[in-house]
């Protein structure tokens, strides 16, 4: 598994006065990592640093030794990035172009590139809608795609912000059955607790900072009482 | 490949002499459609937009030239739009984005990135649909609260979220390595 290390980031936004992230320090190994927080709480801002979307105002971030900052690429190229709206993610017309759109920015052609888009939709159930437009998949297909596109490049370490929020109940299942079975390291930041059983490590954000970082049990009993706290 | 046939064709209808050599040409474009698996049905659907300019256009001819003009003019069109979709049919976006990187890679020396005109030809058919539904969404919304259609209450937040859109695409990319 690869090293997520977080040393003493403050993050603000260019449009914002007051920082989305405090002072967090964190170190990550675990195979399965939870985050959790209320809205506006710094959890996606969090997710974002950890493949660079988002450079820290202060402090750094490094995963596998590598700095987002000084090595934006490498790092892109071992964290895999799967958004909430999957239709904010495919960017190409059709389902087997978007899987291909992944591996030609890897420099894959030819035979090798189509065996790889024909495997991946396989295993993501989405081979006999592989010449489909992506529009007229359900919501549910489009995330599988979302996540086939990201996973088809093989990283090591995948964050997921909230994949399984715009889902019905089925759908999400079937996001949270995929995810379960993944080789990769994980990072899932959501707001359906029950996915995270199981779970290695949950990080809890409120207001901008870590205030509980331990077993899932424990993780999620902080947030109901911080929750409740602020009714 | 099948560009230059369009382009060709473009060329060619400006060459033949009479109207009857356009409509020969106008069914050979349809009869293409058959050829490609493609329901003739389709093909007229994407017509649907023009008939009323067609009309237009052919009552003009036969007002100011004579009726062959006006039925060449209008064959001529009807077997360009036809062929032109017949191309986008049949063809991938990524095929189309190559052949547009390809012949833009002269143009590098300028500062002009074949690669990002490439997938911007991708990108603004992928967001053709994406619209379509964000205008949906909003007009439901305005009959849901009872609005009437105003092109302020419409233009507004359409471009809200389609700014929203944009950003959240941005940043799909860069997470894609677009940008490295």
């Amino acid at each position: 598994m690869p090293l997520i290390e977080v040393d003493g980031v403050s993050h603000t936004y260019a449009a914002q006065r007051r920082p989305v992230l405090h002072d967090v320090s964190v170190r990550l190994t675990e195979h399965r990592i939870g985050v959790i927080g209320a809205n506006g709480s710094g959890k996606s801002t969090f997710a974002r640093l950890l493949n660079g979307l988002v450079l820290p105002s202060r402090g750094s971030v490094r995963v596998d030794g590598h700095d987002t900052r000084r090595d934006g690429k490498r790092v892109r190229q071992l964290v895999g990035f799967c958004f909430t709206d999957p239709d904010a993610q495919i960017v190409m017309p059709t389902v087997a172009e978007d899987v291909a759109f992944s591996l030609r920015r890897r420099d894959l052609r030819g035979r090798s590139l189509d065996g790889r888009v024909v495997e991946v939709l396989s295993r993501f159930g989405l081979a006999e809608h592989a010449e489909h437009p992506a529009h007229l998949l359900s919501g549910g297909q489009k995330q599988l795609l979302a996540l086939a596109s990201v996973l088809v490049t093989e990283p090591a370490l995948l964050v997921m912000d909230e994949p399984t929020t715009l889902l019905d109940l089925r759908n999400a299942d079937r996001i949270a059955d995929l995810i379960a079975g993944l080789d990769e390291q994980v990072v899932l930041l959501t707001h359906q607790l029950d996915l995270l059983d199981g779970y290695d490590r949950v990080l809890v954000f409120d207001e901008g900072r870590l205030v509980d970082d331990g077993s899932p049990g424990d993780a999620i009993a902080h947030y109901r009482r911080l929750m409740r706290a602020s009714r | 490949m099948k560009l230059l046939g369009l382009i060709g064709l473009a060329v060619l209808t400006q060459l033949l002499p009479t109207w009857w050599h356009d409509l020969l040409l106008l069914l050979l474009v349809v009869a293409l459609y058959p050829l490609a698996r493609i329901s003739l049905v389709f093909a007229v659907r994407q017509l649907r937009a023009l008939w009323w300019v067609l009309t237009a256009i052919a009552v003009a001819q036969v007002v100011f030239a004579s009726w062959q003009v006006a039925t060449s003019v209008v064959a001529t069109i009807l077997l360009l739009v036809l062929a032109a979709g017949l191309v986008t049919l049949t063809t991938t976006t990524t095929a189309m984005s190559d052949v547009v990187v390809g012949a833009l890679r002269p143009f590098r020396r300028f500062g002009v990135s074949p690669e990002r005109v490439g997938l911007l030809l991708a990108l603004s058919i992928r967001s053709v649909p994406i619209m379509l539904g964000l205008a949906e969404q909003i007009r439901d919304a305005q009959r849901a609260r009872g609005l009437r259609a105003s092109p302020r209450t419409f233009a507004v937040p359409l471009l809200v979220r389609a700014l929203r859109h944009a950003q959240l695409l941005g940043d799909a990319l860069v997470a894609r390595g677009v940008d490295d």
